[in-house]
């Protein structure tokens, strides 16, 4: 009995275990300096990374409130390979920073309640996961205490996402009473389509909604985003979308499964609307955070375009798209991050001219905005395969014609920043960057991730054998 | 002893939550808005409670979960409210027409 909770829930110890290890560094006596001590974290990262992979036992616990099976072992193993990359991407920000400690412990907290949430079977577990994955975030929003941007994007975060999460509970309470329990599996079969269940629906779509910034609701994300530093804007997204896009895949194809007609015809508007908006106002941002932050929303469009198929497909090459997702956006990150630690500029007008003086730095970046686009050799095209081939097993050919529209639509955002790295002259180029052992570590493993993972078939056949439908 | 019926209560409930979204829309006092998003969770617990009591009395977990709503609520607001004393000690306003340096 006391191995199956051991077992089963062996993530979340790890994580726990972690979070405890650095609050009695921290309340100890002992002085440690930063850089030993950054090591000794990502050592305990990538112990927690390694021991994902082995020994997991499925199960469920607490009367089935908490599920696990192996894909959702398989997730977790995803959002842990993207903290061990983010705290290595974070290195040249935390290296002076006198907050070091808390910088993790709020992560690694956020990073055990997406692990909650993600195994939940019951509303209530969803909830409390939920809570503890994006409160601690808005303080991680704030964590350049001096900043006016960084204060006033982590108000806009609290804001934003208390009002969806009091959005998404209204419609959890209207569901309990409609279906008086909070198990899934009892849900599931007590909901037919009619007008409650349609509004509920909605109440907690636009939920999630909020929190994966797809377009109605999207208005907090540019902002947060530019203001947070690096690794936490990093960190919002990719982690905590990947995160709650695990969630609403479940929420979706088990609890909703009697309404496919209504949510696959909100899925489609909101993905429609989605990509464009992403697209047009990518085009027009001048600074790389922000500009990263549309394109973010843009491929969410495209998630969802895989997110529609609902059906195994569907379901792997979602998953499968957030791993080259992963590795495209922080090697993308990692270069931006690296030069706003060092030389704190961060429009794409500083960074005319930027190979000749950085071309490793300038490869990285141009690989990972190749991937983001889509353009074949790397990982990104096949993601977008993935995703479209799944959609269109529906027969919705405007939505599949409109999403191939808007990839050559987003080629020439993408491309001027590339143009601007390779092409542009500029009379003051960014100096050259010595970049320290661990990002760059991170880079060389996004390289390698988003070069590879298209090319190697076994990565996407892993990833479809786990997804039950 | 005559009962008040459900449809009241979610009446009251729905009416409380949208003027909670109303005040988050309207006020520009920080604080204020936080005060509404908790009227806004507070009608979820009104719902959660009702609905225990006149559907489903035999079990607890509406209650339960209108307790756990409760707990959050304060931690968010805890959360919340640092943030806006750090907003204030650099913008000396606690005004969100006065936060807006990034549009767009």
């Amino acid at each position: 009995m006391l191995n199956e909770y051991l077992q089963v829930l062996k993530s979340e110890w790890l994580i726990l275990a972690i979070i405890f290890i650095l609050l009695f560094i921290k309340v100890g006596s002992k002085e440690w300096k930063n850089e030993s001590l950054l090591y000794f974290i990502n050592f305990l990262l990538l112990i927690n990374l390694i021991a994902g992979f082995i020994n997991n036992l499925p199960g469920s616990l607490f009367n089935g409130m908490y599920l696990s099976n192996d894909l959702i072992f398989l997730q977790k193993n995803i959002l842990n390979l993207g903290v061990y990359l983010i705290s290595l991407i974070a290195y040249p920000w935390l290296k002076e920073h006198k907050h070091l400690l808390e910088f993790y412990i709020l992560m690694l907290s956020t990073l055990l309640g997406m692990f909650f949430m993600i195994s939940s079977g019951n509303l209530l577990i969803f909830y409390l996961g939920l809570e503890l994955s994006t409160i601690p975030l808005a303080a991680l929003a704030n964590f350049d205490l001096e900043k006016r941007k960084s204060s006033e994007a982590a108000m806009k975060l609290i804001i934003s996402s208390a009002f969806s999460s009091a959005i998404l509970l209204f419609g959890i309470s209207l569901l309990y009473g409609v279906t008086g329990s909070l198990f899934f599996y009892e849900i599931a079969p007590a909901i037919h389509s009619n007008t409650l269940n349609t509004l509920i629906f909605i109440l907690i779509l636009a939920g999630f909604s909020f929190k994966i910034s797809v377009v109605p609701f999207h208005l907090w994300t540019a902002d947060v985003y530019e203001g947070a530093p690096v690794p936490v804007t990093a960190y919002l997204s990719v982690i905590s979308k990947s995160a709650i896009l695990f969630i609403f895949m479940t929420v979706l194809y088990s609890v909703f499964r009697n309404m496919e007609t209504q949510w696959y015809f909100m899925i489609f508007l909101l993905s429609v609307f989605t990509i464009l908006i992403g697209n047009l106002f990518a085009i027009r941002q001048n600074n790389l955070k922000r500009f990263l932050a549309f394109s973010s929303i843009a491929q969410v469009g495209f998630i969802l375009l895989g997110l529609s198929g609902s059906s195994k497909i569907g379901m792997a090459s979602v998953i499968y798209f957030l791993v080259i997702y992963l590795f495209s956006n922080l090697a993308a990150f990692g270069v931006v991050g690296l030069v706003s630690a060092t030389t704190g500029k961060e429009s794409i007008e500083d960074f005319k001219g930027f190979y000749k003086t950085n071309p490793f730095l300038s490869w990285v970046l141009a690989i990972a905005l190749f991937s983001l686009a889509g353009v074949p050799p790397t990982a990104g095209f096949f993601g977008k395969f993935f995703l479209i081939m799944a959609g269109a097993e529906r027969g919705n050919y405007v939505w599949i014609i409109f999403a191939a529209l808007n990839m050559i639509i987003s080629f020439y955002y993408y491309l001027r920043i590339v143009k601007a790295i390779f092409m542009d002259q500029n009379n003051s180029p960014i100096p050259a960057i010595k970049t320290p052992p661990l990002p760059k570590l991170a880079m060389v493993i996004c390289l390698i991730g988003t070069i590879s993972v298209g090319f190697l078939s076994w990565v996407y056949e892993y990833i479809f054998s786990f997804c039950n439908f | 002893m005559n009962e008040i019926p459900l449809n009241q209560i979610l009446f009251l409930s729905i009416g409380l939550f949208f003027i909670g979204a109303y005040g988050l829309f309207t006020r520009r006092n920080m604080i204020t808005m936080l005060m509404s998003i908790e009227l806004m969770l507070n009608s979820v617990n009104i719902n959660f409670v009702a609905f225990n009591k006149y559907l489903y009395p035999d079990k607890l977990d509406g209650v339960f979960f209108s307790i756990f709503v409760i707990t959050i609520a304060a931690a968010e607001a805890a959360v919340a409210i640092a943030i806006i004393i750090n907003l204030y000690r650099s913008h000396h306003s606690i005004d969100v027409e006065d936060a807006g340096e990034m549009k767009y």
